[in-house]
């Protein structure tokens, strides 16, 4: 069985803060706020009125009308995912797969549900009501059911169908899986089609995610776990995360995608490589279904884990004197929880070392893309790589003494006159208790 | 040398009933679990007909301790905590929900993962009903659906009094799909690599292939793996009806009259609730705690097929179904096996007419004039569609067969076409050494397990 290399070769994003990986990159930079009041529903009444939505997207700038006639029915997250995709396709100089190589490519993505068709939602389930019993009446539910549905828009909503529309774009019939691990999905996918090149089960992987739980139902589901911010008077600073009055994450949505290669596969077509995945960690905290581990044990076991794939021990510093990461990307959502238990976690993994550490949630400013929220932040640390400099948290006017971690507050950080940055963990945990972490590193041959 | 990986417990709720014996049982005896849908009116629908699991609660499943945590379990979550309460404790294993009295863990709880696969759990509609029902205004004589109303009541501050209220505060992670192994892993204390995987039929027989593939490369010694899902609501029964994949049974209670498998004049399939769990675990350690070794998971392959086999868009299906080609002969090459070495075969087999004739395409493309001679085993006449819960039983049936070496009756409404051994039969003894399942999916994910006996 070979152990093989995993370098990242191209990525593609679209996000609130752009439609490419390279717009995004530059709003982070910037400490730009995507967010403001929702515009695409009727939201104003919401506790949550306000999120981070992807404004002015268009399909055509990304793919071509024969495609487009192809994907015909591809819904908006799934057109993020197909527009994401392409970018990293052409990053990574690939063009048409000959049927020996479509074997060899496969496609994982943590692709979230696709957005209800809501106008036969609600119009269904208002003709199916029966008032005298207080419930639905089945047989009115289904005939109207069966006159307002659209078969198209139905199975569009279905998580896996991103992966066939990724795979039909560019031809990939090898291992093909969607993963819906909440928030931890893309994170996951990442992690677990590097493993697939690894083990030798295929030569490229489209790899990331997509998600929008900005409408009603996905937005009111976190409103009445009380997980949203419900700073209505600020938007854009509402997103804030280890400050202390921080009060719960935004909404986002949007795509992100990588093309995984192994090391050889890369070298023989003469790619660029972009960084190497060199570790990943996944894990279940085990312990409540609305609550983390108060200790933020599942998310140290995760990081734990992809530390030691990486080769790397967090509690020594590097030949250079520095901690052996350079960065983290925290899962950072922004609730009073997440922040402090990861914090917890990070300090109990990286001891001593962990007050070297730089630390900063891209959250704060493209607000929280879900299943797609990993494969964005992934790209964010493969730039820091790339360019030396450390995106911000933005919003922390006092940060929380109970997140004492060195976060990267308000002004991107530039790294370098110290070397750069060598290597970067990338964390995502979910409800449930999933925990999923990444360590990236600046290739070396 | 690569690590072996072995099943070592089995968990299954279906139609045929709570445990696998009773699924086993049926099908050696050749007894359908399938008839009238009785949990809600369905003659609404054109199919009325499905594979219903009676007088199941998860309550009856969990310790006393968590009875409470079942009412936040949709009913395929629910499904899944049975299955796999049932796999540990005939694995064996003790864990978490067992070690009480300060007994000892079978393995740490880092060293225990889980996968188990599931899908898009579909919301009550009653319970979405009421608050849909509050949020109607009333403008100019006539009501009217308003978001403004769900989010809070007419003229109040934002979030004030929201129809929304209606829904509980803990709502969302009802329908989680990742909530099956949430609760597993809490009910067991497994806190190693986990996952969830949303590929429709697929998704059981992924997650396993997965869950095998973490403990070769020895992140875990062992691992959760199958995947469950209940098909038998309100917006399941809509949606598969929309995308032509059920039988129009009107009145008829003749399930079976309906179940025909890889034969062209089928018309559909019938719907199921069910699933899977079984326990993955290394085999050196099985074996050094001397457990009881159904199969080794010998090999494991993954593909992708084009968008109209997938059922999205408007094309026309292909009569091979080239994923699954590309997934079966890389569970062959994975396991270091020919196409000749194969004994018998689970399919899919969906009793949809396209379906079925894209797969046995494919089986043909592997096997040639031998598929024939090779002896298949068709689970949805049995239990129906259960989706994510679907390739778990086909993962568990087939390690059922090499364990008992035993073929299981087949059940069929007709004829399947010519060159496949999939007719109506009883069950027999037989020598099996090397069993292929393989699943298809709606989204065009294909996965194939070769299993193979255990030298025990």
């Amino acid at each position: 069985m070979s152990t093989r290399r995993v370098v990242i070769t191209g990525q593609g994003a679209v996000t609130p803060l752009g439609h490419t990986a390279a717009q995004t990159w530059a709003g982070l930079l910037a400490g730009r706020s995507a967010v403001g009041p929702i515009g695409g529903f009727e939201a104003q009444q919401f506790s949550t009125n306000f999120g981070a939505e992807v404004k002015g997207f268009v399909a055509e700038e990304h793919l071509t009308a024969e495609q487009l006639r192809a994907h015909a029915g591809a819904g908006k997250s799934t057109l993020f995912a197909m527009a994401s995709a392409q970018q990293a396709w052409k990053q990574a100089g690939l063009g048409t797969l000959d049927d020996l190589q479509r074997r060899r490519v496969g496609v994982y993505l943590g692709a979230g549900e696709g957005t209800p068709d809501y106008t036969s939602m609600v119009a269904m389930n208002l003709a199916g009501w029966d008032a005298d019993k207080r419930q639905s009446d089945p047989v009115r539910w289904a005939q109207s059911a069966m006159s307002l549905m659209t078969p198209a828009k139905e199975i569009e909503q279905e998580p896996n169908v991103a992966v066939a529309h990724v795979a039909e774009l560019v031809g990939a019939m090898g291992p093909a899986m969607n993963c819906m691990t909440a928030c931890a999905a893309s994170t996951q996918a990442v992690g677990e089609a590097a493993a697939i090149i690894r083990r030798g089960d295929a030569d490229m992987m489209l790899a990331g995610g997509c998600h929008s739980m900005l409408h009603p139902l996905g937005m009111t589901g976190f409103m009445r776990l009380t997980a949203m911010s419900t700073r209505r008077d600020d938007p854009s600073r509402a997103a804030r995360p280890f400050d202390r009055t921080r009060d719960g994450f935004v909404m986002g949505e949007g795509a992100g995608i990588l093309v995984l290669e192994s090391l050889e596969h890369a070298q023989a077509r003469g790619a660029t490589v972009l960084a190497e995945i060199a570790g990943f960690g996944s894990s279940a905290d085990a312990f409540r279904i609305t609550d983390m581990h108060p200790d933020g044990e599942g998310a140290r076991l995760a990081m734990a884990s992809a530390m030691r794939q990486a080769g790397l021990d967090p509690e020594k510093p590097r030949a250079d004197g520095r901690p052996a990461v350079d960065y983290i990307s925290a899962h950072g959502t922004g609730t009073k929880e997440n922040d402090t238990v990861e914090t917890r976690a990070i300090k109990r993994l990286f001891g001593e070392q962990s007050a070297g550490l730089a630390v900063s949630s891209i959250k704060s400013m493209m607000g929280h893309l879900i299943q797609a929220a990993g494969a964005v932040e992934l790209i964010a640390c493969v730039q820091a790589i790339a360019t030396g400099w450390l995106p911000p948290t933005i919003n922390v006017s006092e940060q929380d003494p109970a997140c004492d971690l060195d976060v990267i507050a308000n002004e991107a950080r530039d790294m370098n006159a110290r070397g750069g940055v060598e290597v970067c963990l990338s964390n995502s945990f979910g409800f449930g208790g999933q925990n999923d972490s990444l360590v990236v590193r600046r290739f070396r041959s | 040398m690569r690590r072996k990986v072995a099943i070592t417990g089995i968990g299954a709720v279906s139609a045929l009933g709570v445990g696998m014996d009773a699924l086993w049982a049926g099908m050696v005896e050749g007894r359908s679990g399938l008839g009238p849908i009785e949990r809600f009116d369905p003659s609404g629908f054109a199919s009325r007909l499905g594979g219903e699991v009676r007088g199941f609660t998860a309550r009856d499943h969990v310790p006393k301790t968590y009875r409470k945590a079942v009412k936040v379990m949709a009913r395929d979550i629910e499904l899944a905590v049975a299955a796999a309460a049932e796999a540990v404790a005939d694995a064996g294993l003790v864990t978490k929900a067992g070690a009480g009295d300060g007994a000892e863990l079978t393995y740490p709880a880092g060293r225990l993962g889980c996968q188990i696969g599931a899908g898009l759990i579909a919301a009550d509609t009653t319970e979405l009903s009421i608050a849909l029902t509050t949020s109607l205004v009333e403008e100019d004589g006539t009501e009217r659906f308003s978001w403004a109303r769900w989010g809070s009541e007419t003229g109040a501050e934002p979030g004030s009094g929201g129809a929304m209220v209606n829904l509980q505060p803990l709502w969302l992670l009802k329908y989680l799909p990742n909530m099956l192994a949430c609760h597993v892993t809490i009910l067991h204390g497994a806190e190693g690599p986990s996952n969830t995987l949303t590929c429709g039929e697929a998704s059981g027989l992924l997650s396993a292939g997965e869950a095998a593939r973490v403990i070769e490369r020895g992140d875990a010694e062992a691992c959760f793996a199958g995947g469950a899902e209940d098909k038998l609501n309100l917006m399941a029964m809509a949606r598969m009806h929309l995308a032509k994949r059920l039988a129009a049974t009107g009145d008829s209670t003749d399930a079976l009259a309906f179940c025909k498998p890889f034969d062209p004049s089928a018309t559909g399939g019938l719907l199921g609730e069910g699933g899977s769990v079984v326990i993955l675990e290394a085999m050196d350690e099985a074996r050094a705690r001397d457990g009881k070794v159904y199969a080794e998971v010998a090999g494991f392959g993954a593909g992708q097929s084009g968008l109209a086999m997938a059922g999205v868009g408007d094309g026309e299906p292909p009569e091979v179904n080239e994923g699954l080609v590309v997934a079966i002969e890389a569970a062959l090459a994975d396991a270091g096996v020919r196409a000749g070495d194969v004994d018998a075969i689970v399919p899919a087999a969906m009793g949809v007419a396209w379906l079925d004739t894209a797969e046995a395409g494919a089986l043909h493309a592997v096997f040639s004039d031998r598929l024939a001679s090779i002896p298949m085993v068709t689970t949805r006449p049995f239990v129906g569609e259960c989706m994510a819960g679907g390739g778990a039983l086909q993962l568990a049936v087939g390690a059922k067969m090499l364990s008992e070496q035993r073929l299981p009756a087949r059940l069929h409404g007709s004829n399947p076409a010519e060159g496949l051994d999939a007719g109506a039969c009883a069950s027999r003894g037989a020598k099996f050494r090397t069993v292929l399942v393989c699943s298809t999916s709606m989204g065009g994910q294909n996965a194939a397990v070769v299993l193979r006996a255990a030298n025990n």
